[in-house]
């Protein structure tokens, strides 16, 4: 007869219950029902650069054919459908949830959270992504890729002239991928407000967090309106409907209304967070605490607020009356004021710092030079009389690549270079890193610096050809010279990805001696729970503000008592109040679930019977989709304790 | 038979392969030739010139910055931000706004004295109207160099875009919605234009010319088209023109005072004095026709004629008929 | 100025051994928040796109349509906005731990809504003399009442689902995060109504 021992657990014993608790399970039940938040940002960020590859791939197609004049590369069908592809997977499929991806990762971490709000949510935002992803490509297994370009203007893209399944793809497509978005932004909005730390006001919150509250607000408030532009064109191709009919008394300029009243506040719901990201990797790197904070975060709120009045500059050249025309120019031009002190408050940072040249400052670097130029052009194109010449040409082409690849898509490999490390405990090799920028950097000036002489030389955009003897070749063989070298560099640091996975060096807990939570964790990758115990958060720079952090302890009632090891233990995390960040209650995070995907799955099928029209598809999915939600919802005990 | 054969086998042939198009020069925004683009022109050089000193100077401040290596400076966080981020740009800002309107506004303003012309666009070419002169042509627009011009713009399918860069910036065509763009040649010339917004399979391909020329000549111009059309003057004439009446040529094209009224295609009243044709596709010479109409497919794959099928002595007879039409 | 340890001392001081106020509103309640929020954009930009095609024409509605009649509406429109009443009553009642005032209130507003759905799906829809194909006039009142309907029954679905709860024994005094995110969602629906009713019915009629 063995007497059994009743002494508390030893924090080794603690530890190893924890993690046994929050282990993931092997294989498909663990890929399938994961509601992870690190897990889920990673099967965002690869999937998305999936996506980034392919997008590339075609951008390089579409460079063959313009390469020389009257080229036979491909005919006009082939590169419509390849530059819309091009667009739609960058927009939709790469930039949007890599940056979600990223953001979903690094919350709870730099937040001091445990999980994010809504974990389950979190999962489904995802497979919603991924099954729109793959409903949209499979216009290409059955050839019928859509050719009315990214942004698909009526009359154009009804049904009259772009017959056949093909721009139903887009157009359902786009719908679909847009649930992903906004139910991501409910997750991100309420994380934010009810997750952080003890001590964690909103005037102490990492920059980053600040700018993902930017994104998230700017999505709630834009997707709508893409949500009901796109329904309305769907509507007009399936089912007769007249709203964009001008022969039935509906309107063509209605479309793009709704379609920029999203778009333009996209283009920033892109822009800010990586922004944001530049904003936490040079602190770190000029080794001096960001400038101007309270600035940072105030210019990121200003431009998102400001970004909802500037849509129509995507319109000037369809005939609006002047005076309309005249408040959207100024407020184009106002939203510079707002980027400026942001930009400004970055250089200041250098200025006084000690700069360490690794590889996520180069980016950084890359971006602030890039985004200069973008953003003068972008001020040159609020000039209505200039934009009047320049739209539509290849200088917005020039343009909006310097802004949505250069000021974006350089703080998103910054921050691979930055982040990998912690995500999966590898570092990505210094060399290869550096390398990797000044190719993609030189690429991406050859390759878009001339469009702007292009456009100004007569060029318009979206021609698949252009006759011998304008004067437009040889600054398109450049073009496409440095697309493939910039090309070529972004594959440089696919490789260096995959051989970090396989030799690369160990990174530690914080490699950088950076000051965000996230760097706090003592592996990397982080442990399951993230924290054992969840840490106080005094500063803006907690890492550098103390030596040690100070750890939360679990008090007996309701508020605190998941603040330390029992919280993880019981696979719990506190909730705060959302101006103090004083501890309010407890939220059991849910168990890995297949629901999500479920869900998701119904859905898609919904979609899938509106795009073949049949109904009893569309029926079938309605049903998968009722079952899911309401045994979802049915599981959810919010009210007992 | 046979030699009239080998003749347009040879001819199509020819045309076949000249799908390199016109050489006209780069329609550049920065070589303007009329009032409007100017003044354009002056504030893009303006624009381009602040940019480059704004990029320049903020650059070396932040190549600099992050080479110096040291806390210490002179120029504190609240400088860069304050005078860098808010004040430069303000001010900069409220220069430009101060140009924009300058320039917006003189850019719209109507002229009593102005030609008045109806644009209408086409998947893939442009219908062109003299309201006041009853003229009625295609793809090329014939102007008086001097006078003001006031183009009405309209589609009848999809949104195009009409845009002439060395006289004007760009207006949408848009269905169900009326347009308009202002713009004076200056001088004499061939000024490019082409549509600037995707409007489908052939958009590469819709370009336009305005032809400014003197006023004397103009005018003659426009007399001619108002004449009465004279029967043919030949016999080959004739004969091309009984094989465009007969074949499906009429039923989509119209020659004005002919039993061809079709409104599908352009109208070829003045086809023979056009210098390109298929919107600027290619020069307008016999052999580029002749590989036109066997099968524009080949040329300008997804413009919605269809190609037609003659004989050869038709054929030749029909572009004798096509190239006289002035 | 303080060192990052008196801060750090300081903010637990503040947060953990200050007297606790209530607790602020749950993550579920600001989910729904978040979600209405978007939610209302969409109808915002639905009455948008109605206001701008009325622009945009020469006459409203188009194609010789009546402007819609509305005293039957008006009617429903009364019993829809009414069933707030019972919502709100209910709300209240289970603060006090009253489950008959829940039940009572549920039913009612249960009732109410189903009256007003079956009277624009079954009676309304019918009646009209125009169809969502017609013109863009009958595809954007079409669609923006047909959204709202949707909304209706989903929130009709979610007041059922609270209701066996209640049955349940699920709801309480202390805990009725269920109740307070459907009723809210059923504010939500209701309001809306005012606006596409002031839009589409109302504002037809002003000449």
């Amino acid at each position: 007869m063995t007497v059994t021992e009743e002494r508390p657990p030893t924090p080794e014993e603690e530890h190893e219950a924890i993690e046994l608790l929050w282990e993931e399970a092997p294989g498909a039940p663990g890929f399938f029902a994961s509601v992870d938040h690190k897990r889920i940002g990673m099967r965002y960020i690869y999937t998305a650069f999936i996506f980034f590859f392919i997008a590339g791939l075609q951008a390089l197609l579409l460079r063959a054919q313009l390469t020389s004049p009257d080229s036979q590369v491909m005919g006009p069908q082939t590169y419509n459908q390849m530059f819309t592809m091009h667009g739609t997977t960058m927009i939709f499929l790469f930039n949007t949830p890599v940056l979600a991806g990223f953001g979903n990762y690094l919350l709870p971490l730099q937040l001091g959270t445990r999980d994010m709000a809504f974990p389950r949510l979190n999962a489904f935002s995802y497979w919603i992504f991924i099954l729109a992803a793959i409903f949209m490509y499979s216009s290409y297994l059955v050839g019928r890729p859509p050719a009315g370009g990214w942004f698909a203007y009526v009359p154009n893209a009804n049904k009259t002239y772009s017959p056949g399944i093909n721009m139903d793809f887009w157009g359902l497509g786009v719908t679909f991928v847009g649930i992903s978005t906004t139910v991501g932004a409910v997750n991100f909005i309420v994380t934010i407000f009810k997750m952080r730390a003890p001590g964690m006001t909103l005037n102490r919150m990492p920059i980053f967090v600040w700018s993902i509250l930017s994104m998230a607000v700017m999505i709630l408030f834009a997707v709508p309106a893409l949500t009901v532009g796109t329904v309305l064109l769907e509507a007009d191709r399936l089912f007769g409907t007249q709203f964009y009919e001008a022969a039935g008394g509906g309107s063509p300029l209605l479309y793009q209304h709704l379609f920029w009243f999203w778009g333009h506040p996209e283009v920033y719901i892109l822009f800010i967070p990586a922004a944001g990201m530049v904003s936490t990797i040079v602190p770190v790197f000029a080794r001096r605490r960001l400038a101007g904070y309270k600035w940072v975060a105030a210019s990121l709120v200003g431009i998102s607020f400001i970004s909802f009045g500037v849509w129509v500059h995507h319109m000037f050249a369809t005939g609006l009356p002047a005076l309309a025309m005249s408040f959207f120019s100024a407020a184009s031009l106002i939203i510079a004021i707002p980027s400026g002190v942001l930009f400004f408050c970055l250089i200041a940072t250098i200025w006084r710092g000690e700069v360490e040249w690794t590889v996520p400052f180069l980016f950084a670097i890359g971006w602030f030079l890039i985004f200069l130029l973008g953003g003068v052009t972008g001020v040159m194109l609020g000039v209505l009389p200039f934009n009047w010449q320049a739209t539509d040409s290849y200088f917005i082409v020039a343009h909006f690549h310097y802004v949505l690849n250069g000021a974006v898509v350089f703080p998103i490999f910054g921050a691979l270079y930055y982040w990998l490390p912690k995500m999966t405990g590898r570092m990505l090799d210094e060399k290869l890193g550096k390398v990797s920028f000044w190719i993609m950097f030189v690429g991406f000036n050859l390759a878009f610096f001339p469009m702007h002489v292009l456009g100004f030389l007569g060029m318009p955009r979206r021609i698949y050809t252009y006759s011998e003897g304008l004067g437009w070749e040889t600054l398109n063989l450049v073009v496409t010279f440095g697309s493939g070298l910039f090309g070529l560099g972004t594959l440089l640091t696919l490789i260096n990805f995959f051989m970090s996975k396989v030799k690369g060096k160990p990174a530690g807990a914080n490699p950088w001696n950076a000051d965000g939570l996230e760097w706090s964790t003592p592996t990397s990758p982080p442990p399951e729970c993230n924290f054992e115990s969840i840490p106080v958060a005094a500063g803006r720079h907690p890492l550098w503000d103390s030596e040690k952090l100070e750890e939360a302890e679990s008090g007996s009632d309701e508020a605190t008592r998941s603040m330390g090891p029992p919280g993880a233990l019981n696979r719990q995390t506190p909730i705060l109040s959302g101006l103090q960040s004083g501890p309010e209650e407890t939220m059991d995070i849910p168990e890995p679930t297949y629901l999500p995907f479920i869900l998701a799955l119904g859905i898609a099928v919904i979609f899938m019977g509106l795009l073949i029209q049949a109904a009893v598809v569309g029926v079938l999915g309605l049903a998968v989709a009722a079952i899911g939600i309401t045994t979802w919802l049915w599981r959810t005990e919010v009210d007992l304790q | 038979m046979a030699r009239a054969r080998h003749r347009v086998v040879s001819l199509a042939a020819v045309g076949l392969v000249l799908l390199a198009a016109c050489s006209r020069e780069a329609p550049n925004v920065l070589e303007p030739e009329g009032p409007g683009a100017k003044s354009v022109a002056s504030v893009a050089y303006l624009m381009f010139g602040l940019a480059t000193v704004v990029y320049v100077v903020v650059a070396a401040f932040i190549i600099i910055g992050a080479l110096r290596g040291t806390k210490d400076s002179r120029i504190s966080d609240n400088a860069f931000i304050w005078i860098g981020g808010l004040v430069v740009p303000t001010v900069i800002l409220a220069g430009l706004a101060v140009v924009t309107v300058k320039t917006t506004d003189t850019l719209r303003k109507p002229d009593a004295d102005a030609l008045k012309i109806e644009v209408t666009g086409y998947r893939f070419w442009w219908g062109v109207k003299y309201p006041e002169q009853n003229v009625s042509t295609a793809n090329e627009i014939r102007v008086p160099a001097g006078r003001p011009i006031e183009i009405a713009l309209q589609s009848v399918d999809v949104i195009h875009s009409f845009w002439v860069p060395q006289l004007a910036g760009k207006v949408d065509m848009v269905p169900g919605q009326r347009n308009v763009i202002r713009f004076t040649a200056d001088k004499p010339g061939e000024y490019r234009g082409q549509c600037a917004e995707f409007c489908g399979l052939q958009h590469a391909k819709m370009a336009l010319l305005v032809v400014a020329e003197e006023p004397g000549e103009y005018e003659r111009w426009v007399i001619r088209q108002q004449r009465p059309r004279g029967g043919p003057g030949s016999e080959r004439e004739a004969a091309g023109e009984q094989v465009f009446m007969r074949s499906s040529c009429a039923g989509c094209h119209t020659v004005r005072d002919t039993e061809a009224q079709g409104t599908l295609g352009p109208d070829l009243s003045d086809f023979g004095s056009r210098r390109t044709l298929g919107a600027v596709a290619v020069e307008n010479n016999k052999a580029n026709l002749a590989g036109w109409i066997a099968n524009s497919q080949s040329i300008k794959p997804g413009n919605l004629m269809p190609p037609v099928t003659l004989e050869p002595d038709e054929l030749l007879n029909l572009l004798e008929y096509l190239e006289n039409l002035r | 100025m303080t060192t990052v340890e008196e801060a750090t001392a300081s903010t637990e001081a503040e947060i953990f051994e200050a007297p606790r106020s209530k607790p602020g509103r749950s993550t579920a309640w600001w989910g729904m928040v978040v979600l209405i929020m978007t939610e209302a954009t969409i109808f915002a930009s639905l009455l948008a796109s109605y206001f701008f095609l009325q622009a945009a024409a020469k006459e409203w509605p188009l194609g010789g349509i009546e402007a819609p009649e509305l005293s039957k509406i008006s009617l429903m429109t009364l019993v829809l906005l009414g069933s707030s009443a019972p919502m709100f009553w209910a709300e209240h009642g289970i603060r006090k731990g009253q489950v008959w005032r829940l039940k009572a209130g549920l039913i009612m507003v249960i009732l109410m809504g189903t009256s007003f759905f079956a009277f624009l799906t079954l009676y309304e829809y019918p009646e009209l003399t125009f169809g969502i194909k017609d013109n863009a006039y009958g595809s954007i009142f079409y669609i923006t009442t047909a959204l709202h309907g949707a909304h209706v029954a989903i929130g009709l679905m979610m007041l059922g689902v609270v209701l066996i709860k209640t049955f349940q024994g699920k709801i309480t005094a202390e805990r009725h995060i269920t109740l307070e995110v459907v009723g809210m969602y059923w504010h939500f629906v209701d309001a809306v109504w005012i606006f596409v009713f002031s839009s589409l019915y109302l504002s037809a009629h002003i000449k």
